[in-house]
C-alpha cells in the first residue's frame, strides 16, 4: 500500500499552487525602487588585446548614470576557483586571474568589457553602441590538442601553457598498465567525444544589487543554487566585503542544473556597483547573453582501453582525456575532470587495474563547470561506450559480459580512490530486463524491420558518487571548502515547525518533501512544518544543492537538528508527566509514558517550551535546534538504463521508441518527485545523445548562440519513460539511508541512446563501431554509407 | 511615448509604452503580471504564452500596440472564480507537471488553448502541439500526461507516476 503522509508518501507539491497561478517570485520579478540597468558590453572576438576603450561618448547618453570597465576592478579581487587540483608531478594547478571586467585581454566570445549602468535597459543599450574600442585580434587558441604543444599561442600570458593541469588518477606505474595490456586476450579501444553542452535553465540568469548608505549594508537578489556560498566567495575573495553587511537571497529559481552554483560576475558586479553608483542595479540576462556567459558543460576529448582476458573478465584500464575548461577557471570547473570524473571510472565493475590522465585545457571558449552529473557522464559514457564496443567485437552479450564483470562485495575499495559501500548492481539489472521486456525485444525489432526500419536496444550501467561531500576528504583532495550542510528545526509555541535549511530548491520539491521527513518523525500533520531556504539573512548556513546532495547532506542535518529537538521536547514531557524521561515515548504527535495511559500531546510541550511555568528547572526555555553533518562518505545511487530506438535507413532519423530506467536510490522519501527528477535527467541526457551540441568555428565565433541553433529537446522528441526504482539498497551512513537522485537520468542516458543507434545499424549489417553525439541524421546517415 | 489599452483577465488596463514595448514587457513591468514569463529572445520557448482573443500567442513575439483593445489572459486569470486550481492547473500538481515552474505559465496557457480545440487530444497530438513550449526539467513526460488527464483521459496505465 503506497503511504498517503511522511517517508514514502508520493505527496503532493505544495510549491506548484504558486507557480500555477504565476504567484511565484523570481529574480526577474523583483524591482527594488529606484533601480538602474546595467548592460554588459562583451567580446565579439574570441582572442584579443585591448589597446583602448572609449567611454566618453557612452557616458554623455541620455539616462547613463555611469559606465564601468576593467580599470575600475582594478583594485577588486578576481572570480576565484574553489578547487585547486595537484598535477600528477605534485605542482599546484596553473590558476590565471579571471576579473570582473576585462583587463589587458579579451578571452572568449562574451567576456565582459564594459558596464553601462543607466536609467532603463534601452538607455543602457543604446550607450554601449557609443563605446569605441579597440581591440588587437589574436589567433583563437580552440583546439585542444593543438592548444596542449610547445609554441602554442597564449591564452594567459603570464602561464606557461595552456595546460591548466596534468593530472592522473589510479596506477601511476606505467610499466604495470602496459604490462596488463600486453598479457590481455583482448582489447579494445575508443575514441570518443563528450560534446559540449549548455546547461539552459528556462529561467536565465539576474541579479540585482542593493547598498543601504544609512547602515552599510548589501543585498544581492541572485538565481542561485547555493546563496551562502556566492557570499562567502563575493565577500572573501571578490569584494572583500565582511559578510554579516551581506544578504544574499536566491528566492524561486527557475533551474539550474549546475550552471547556477557558480559565482558569475555579473553578481560581484551589481553589488559593487550599487555602492558605486548609490543606486539598486539590476541586470537580467537575455537568452542570447545566457549562452556565451553561462559556464558550459562537458567538452571532453578521450581514448579509454579496455583490457579484458581469455574469459572476458575486465582486468585493465586506461584513459586519457582531454578536458576543456574554456577560458577562465569557474567556481568548481578544476574538480570536474578529475575528482568527480577520474574517481567513477570503475563504474559498476571489478576492473583491478585503473589509470586516468586529464589534461585540462584553456581554449577561447566560455569557461566550462558542472553541468548535471558533472564528470560522472563523462566517465559512464566512455566506460559504457567501450563495454559495448567489446560486447560486439567479441560476440558477447552486452548485458552478460556486464553482470559478469559486476562489484558483487560491499563495502568495495576501487583502484581509483572510492569505497562503494553498497549496491546490488545484478538487482537493478534484473528489474531493467522485466520492465524494459526484453525478452519481448526480437518481436518487436522483427516488427520494425517489416517497416523499413532498423530497430536497436542501447542497455548500459552506471554508479555516481553523490550526497557532495565529505570535508575532510574533498580538503585533502584540494577543495577550498567544507561540503557540509545544516538546518535549524525552529518550533513555534502552537507546534508548528520551521525549518532552516541550507540546501535551495529550484524544481527539486523540497519544500514538500522536507517537510515529510520531520513530519515523520513526530508524528504530525505534513502542513505543520514548513522549510526555509534561500536566504543568507534567515537560514544559518548552508552549501547548497548541486552533485544529488540536498536531502542526504542537508536531509541527514535536518534529521540530526530534529532529533535534538525531540530529545528536549522529551526532557519537557517527562517533567509535564512526572515520569522519568526514560520512559517517554513519541508516537503520533503524542508523549507517552511507556506502559501506562498517561500522555501529552506535541502542542502542549510545545507551548510549554515558550510558557515555561511548570517547567523544568534545568531545561532552558524555547524549542530550537541546529545541527550540522557532514557525510562519512559519498553516496553511491547506481542503476542499468535501456534505450530502444528506430532508425530510419534512408535518412538516418533516429526516434527513441522506448526508454526505461532500474535505479537503487536506497531509501526513497517521495516517490513521485524522485521519478520527476528520473524523468528530467533522461530528457536532458536524450537532448545530449540526439541533439545539443555547442559548437564554435575555428575563429572562435559561437555557433549556436540561441535556441535556433541548439537543438533542445521538445516535447516531442521524447517518450514516456519507465522508471523503477525498487531495487534498493539503503545508504549505509546517512540517517535516512538515502543516495540521491538527481543527476542519474542525465548520467545515465546518452550511453544508452548511442548504444542502442549502433546496435540498430550494426542489425542493419552495418559494421559500425562509433558515432560521436550528437548522434544527428547526418552522422548517423553518414556512417551508414561510409 | 503611445497610449495602449486592453483587457487583462477582464479588467481594463492602459499604459504608455514605446513603440518597441513587448505585450511580455507591458504585462511584467507596466502590470505587474510577473506570471507571464521570459525565456529566450527569438521566440523559441514559450514561457511567455498568454491569450490574446482567445489564441495562443507568445507574448514576447507582439507588440504591446499590437494588442490595442485585445481581450488578453495570463496566468493571473487561470484559477476558478473561488481561487482554487482550474482543471488544467489541478492535473498539472496532480502529476507533478512542473519542477522549477518557470516553464509553467506558458505550458498551462499553451494547455489550455490545446484542449479548447482539441478536447480528446492522443499523446501524439499534446507532444506536437507543444513543440513551441520548452521545459528543461521535466523531461515533458508528466506535462504530456497531466494535460491528457486534463482532458478526461485515464493516464493511469502511463508508466511511472
Ligand atoms: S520568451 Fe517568448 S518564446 Fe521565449
Ligand atoms: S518545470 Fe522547470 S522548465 Fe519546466
Amino acid at each position: 500500500m503506497p503511504k498517503d503522509s511522511g517517508i514514502g508518501a508520493s505527496s503532493k507539491r505544495r510549491e506548484d499552487v504558486r507557480f500555477l497561478t504565476g504567484a511565484g517570485n523570481y529574480t526577474d520579478d523583483i524591482n527594488v525602487h529606484g533601480q538602474a540597468y546595467v548592460h554588459f558590453l562583451r567580446s565579439d572576438i574570441a582572442h584579443g588585446r585591448i589597446k583602448s576603450i572609449d567611454t566618453s561618448a557612452a557616458e554623455a547618453m541620455p539616462g547613463v548614470v555611469k559606465v564601468f570597465t576593467g580599470k575600475d576592478f582594478e583594485g577588486v579581487g578576481g572570480m576565484p576557483c574553489g578547487w585547486e587540483v595537484t598535477d600528477k608531478h605534485g605542482a599546484p594547478m596553473q590558476e590565471p586571474p579571471h576579473p570582473i571586467l576585462a583587463q589587458g585581454k579579451v578571452r572568449h566570445v562574451g567576456d565582459p568589457i564594459a558596464a553601462i549602468v543607466a536609467d532603463s535597459l534601452e538607455q543602457a543599450r543604446d550607450a554601449a553602441e557609443a563605446i569605441d574600442l579597440d581591440i588587437e585580434v589574436l589567433p583563437a587558441v580552440m583546439n585542444m590538442k593543438a592548444a596542449a604543444l610547445d609554441g602554442a599561442t597564449l591564452i594567459h600570458d603570464d602561464l606557461k601553457n595552456n595546460i591548466c593541469y596534468d593530472w592522473q588518477l589510479g596506477e601511476t606505474d606505467d610499466a604495470k598498465v602496459d604490462e596488463v595490456f600486453a598479457n590481455a586476450a583482448h582489447v579494445t579501444t575508443l575514441d570518443l567525444v563528450n560534446n559540449r553542452l549548455v546547461a539552459n535553465p528556462m529561467e536565465p540568469r539576474v541579479a540585482v544589487g542593493e547598498y543601504k548608505p544609512g547602515t552599510g549594508d548589501y543585498t544581492l537578489f541572485t538565481t542561485s543554487q547555493n546563496p551562502h556560498v556566492i557570499r562567502l566567495l563575493m565577500c572573501a575573495f571578490v569584494l572583500g566585503l565582511p559578510e554579516h553587511k551581506v544578504r544574499v537571497v536566491a528566492p524561486d529559481v527557475g533551474g539550474g542544473f549546475g550552471t547556477k552554483i557558480f559565482h558569475y560576475a555579473e553578481e560581484a558586479f551589481c553589488t559593487f556597483a550599487a555602492k558605486a553608483c548609490n543606486r539598486p542595479v539590476k541586470w537580467t540576462s537575455s537568452r542570447s547573453e545566457a549562452f556565451m556567459s553561462d559556464a558550459h558543460g562537458r567538452d571532453h576529448v578521450s581514448k579509454i582501453e579496455l583490457a579484458l582476458d581469455a574469459d572476458n573478465n575486465f582486468i585493465g584500464l586506461r584513459t586519457n582525456t582531454y578536458a576543456n575548461l574554456g577560458a577562465y577557471l569557474s567556481t568548481f570547473s578544476s574538480s570536474v575532470p578529475t575528482w568527480l570524473h577520474g574517481t567513477l571510472m570503475a563504474g559498476n565493475y571489478k576492473t583491478p587495474v585503473i589509470q586516468v590522465n586529464v589534461k585540462a585545457m584553456f581554449t577561447n571558449t566560455v569557461p566550462v563547470d558542472a553541468y548535471r552529473g558533472a564528470g560522472r557522464p563523462e566517465a559512464t559514457y566512455q566506460l559504457e561506450r567501450v563495454v559495448d564496443k567489446a560486447a560486439r567485437e567479441l560476440g558477447v552479450d552486452p548485458i552478460a559480459l556486464r553482470r559478469q564483470n559486476f562489484i558483487t562485495q560491499f563495502p568495495y575499495d576501487t583502484p581509483v580512490a572510492l569505497t562503494y559501500d553498497t549496491g546490488d548492481y545484478n538487482g537493478t539489472m534484473d528489474k531493467l530486463e522485466v520492465a524494459a521486456d526484453l525478452a519481448g525485444f526480437a518481436a518487436r525489432r522483427a516488427k520494425s524491420e517489416a517497416n523499413g526500419k532498423l530497430r536497436g536496444l542501447g542497455i548500459n550501467c552506471y554508479i555516481e558518487a553523490c550526497g557532495i561531500a565529505p570535508s575532510n576528504i574533498v580538503g585533502m583532495l584540494g577543495a577550498r571548502a567544507g561540503l557540509y550542510d545544516a538546518a535549524t528545526v525552529r518550533v513555534n509555541a502552537t507546534g508548528s515547525i520551521s525549518v532552516m535549511v541550507g540546501a535551495h530548491s529550484h524544481g527539486q520539491g523540497h519544500e514538500t518533501a522536507f517537510p515529510q521527513v520531520v513530519a515523520d518523525m513526530i508524528g504530525i500533520d505534513e502542513s505543520m512544518v514548513e522549510i526555509v531556504h534561500g536566504d543568507t539573512s534567515k537560514i544559518p548556513f548552508g552549501m547548497g544543492t548541486y552533485g544529488s546532495r540536498s536531502l542526504a547532506v542537508c536531509g541527514s542535518a535536518m534529521v540530526k537538528a530534529t532529533e535534538k529537538v525531540i530529545e528536549k521536547a522529551k526532557k519537557i514531557a517527562a517533567h509535564l508527566l512526572e515520569a522519568s524521561e526514560a520512559d517517554i515515548e513519541l508516537k503520533d504527535g503524542e508523549f507517552s509514558v511507556a506502559g501506562t495511559d498517561k500522555s501529552v500531546a506535541w502542542g502542549d510541550v510545545t507551548l510549554t517550551a515558550y510558557v515555561p511555568h511548570n517547567y523544568p528547572l534545568e531545561v532552558e526555555p524555547g524549542l530550537e535546534e541546529t545541527a550540522f553533518y557532514d557525510p562519512a562518505n559519498f553516496t553511491y545511487p547506481a542503476g542499468a538504463y535501456a534505450c530502444e530506438v528506430e532508425v530510419d535507413p534512408e535518412t538516418g532519423q533516429v526516434t527513441i521508441e522506448a526508454f526505461n530506467a532500474a535505479d537503487d536510490f536506497g531509501n526513497i522519501v517521495n516517490p513521485m518527485i524522485v521519478d520527476g527528477q528520473v524523468h528530467g535527467g533522461i530528457g536532458q541526457g536524450i537532448g545530449q545523445a540526439l541533439l545539443e551540441n555547442c559548437a564554435y568555428d575555428e575563429n572562435g565565433q559561437l555557433l549556436s548562440a540561441s535556441f535556433m541553433d541548439y537543438a533542445m529537446p521538445r516535447a516531442d522528441d521524447v517518450p514516456f519513460y519507465g522508471v523503477d526504482h525498487s531495487s534498493q539498497t539503503p545508504c549505509t551512513h546517512n540517517p535516512l539511508g538515502v543516495k540521491g537522485c538527481g543527476e542519474a537520468g542525465a548520467i545515465g542516458s546518452p550511453p544508452a541512446v548511442v548504444n542502442a543507434v549502433l546496435d540498430a545499424l550494426n542489425s542493419g549489417g552495418k559494421a559500425v563501431d562509433h558515432i560521436d553525439m550528437p548522434v544527428s541524421p547526418s552522422r548517423v546517415w553518414a556512417a551508414m554509407n561510409s | 511615448m503611445t497610449q495602449v489599452s486592453m483587457t487583462v483577465n477582464g479588467k481594463s488596463v492602459s499604459g504608455d509604452v514605446e513603440g518597441r514595448t513587448l505585450l511580455s514587457g507591458f504585462l511584467r513591468e507596466h502590470l505587474s503580471l510577473t506570471g507571464t514569463h521570459v525565456g529566450c529572445d527569438t521566440a523559441q520557448c514559450g514561457a511567455c504564452v498568454v491569450h490574446v482573443n482567445g489564441e495562443a500567442v507568445k507574448s514576447c513575439n507582439m507588440l504591446a500596440l499590437e494588442a490595442d483593445g485585445a481581450d488578453v489572459g495570463t496566468i493571473e486569470g487561470q484559477a476558478n472564480a473561488d481561487g482554487s486550481l482550474n482543471v488544467i492547473q489541478q492535473a498539472f500538481q496532480d502529476h507533478h507537471g512542473l519542477q522549477c515552474g518557470f516553464c509553467t505559465p506558458g505550458m498551462v496557457m499553451s494547455a489550455a488553448a490545446l484542449l479548447k480545440e482539441n478536447p480528446r487530444p492522443t499523446e501524439a497530438e499534446v507532444r506536437k502541439y507543444l513543440e513551441g513550449n520548452l521545459c528543461r526539467c521535466t523531461g515533458y513526460h508528466n506535462i504530456v500526461k497531466a494535460i491528457m488527464a486534463a482532458s478526461g483521459q485515464d493516464v493511469s496505465s502511463i508508466a511511472a507516476e
